[in-house]
């Protein structure tokens, strides 16, 4: 057995474990990201429901689906929470495998920054193709 | 000892003792219960969902470009490969959501029971299989 270790910093223990985990942070991330996930139950239903019954059609039959203000705001609210909750979820993954630093900012950074420019991208063409 | 993370290996037994905590085994020790591979194939669909976003993003790019563009987009989505990307992506969004609904269940404290856990994966394993074919099914009959 090896001599009983011996602990000469003066914090608590729950103190000692704060801001230890891998991202440092995150009761507003994981709450988030839970709610996203709830918002994204029925989004996704619809969403698969709507590309079901539009396989194969043609570019115009999109147009019109789109052109209607409740197709229209319910895929700007699909794209919103999917890219967001994205983001949220790749950030967990990244802080967990990542381990250094510097890759660790940057990779998080870029796949952050590339979830804004899809979402904002998928945004402005359903902007376009239904107003 | 002053290392705030080595301090943290560092635990009172019942006795009231300072001692080291164990360390458990590493992954490769494991054999993989269904539990297990759940557990991560909730990350990797995660990421692959993530990655089919991309064909989401060009469909709506290729719709609000032109017909040209549009049918480019249709035509790759028709070809072996554009096929297996979506069958993929279908997938891979399935499992996610099933097995996203149990980890919400999870947050409000159900489920932990072993033979909860070992059911409910299996669970959302039929689940995706069942609703992954069925899609296919109702968008090849309707194509």
């Amino acid at each position: 057995m090896a001599e009983t270790p011996e602990v000469d910093i003066l914090r608590t223990p729950l103190g000692r474990a704060r801001g230890l985990g891998s991202a440092h942070a995150g009761f507003h991330h994981w709450w988030i990201e839970r709610v996203e996930a709830v918002a994204l139950i029925p989004l996704t239903i619809w969403f698969v429901v709507s590309l079901l019954h539009r396989v194969g059609a043609p570019h115009q039959a999109m147009i019109d689906w789109l052109s209607s203000p409740v197709s229209m705001v319910l895929m700007l609210l699909l794209i919103g929470t999917t890219f967001h909750h994205l983001s949220l979820g790749a950030q967990t993954v990244l802080d967990d495998y990542v381990h250094q630093p510097l890759i660790k900012l940057w990779s998080v950074l870029i796949v952050k920054g590339a979830c804004a420019v899809l979402a904002l991208l998928c945004i402005v063409c359903v902007l376009k193709i239904g107003l | 000892m002053t290392d705030v993370g080595d301090a943290l290996m560092i635990a009172r037994n019942t006795e009231g003792k300072l001692v080291r905590r164990p360390l458990s085994p590493h992954l490769q020790i494991y054999r993989w219960p269904v539990t297990m591979a759940t557990s991560i194939l909730h990350r990797v669909t995660g990421c692959a969902v993530g990655v089919g976003t991309l064909l989401m993003t060009w469909w709506l790019v290729a719709a609000a470009t032109s017909d040209d563009a549009f049918d480019r987009v249709q035509w790759f989505i028709g070809s072996p490969f554009g096929l297996f990307c979506l069958f993929g992506w279908t997938v891979a969004l399935f499992y996610h959501f099933f097995n996203g609904i149990r980890h919400l269940a999870w947050d409000i404290g159900l489920g932990f029971e072993q033979q909860e856990y070992t059911l409910a994966s299996w669970g959302v394993i039929i689940a995706t299989a069942v609703s992954s074919v069925l899609v296919w099914i109702i968008g090849l009959v309707a194509w």
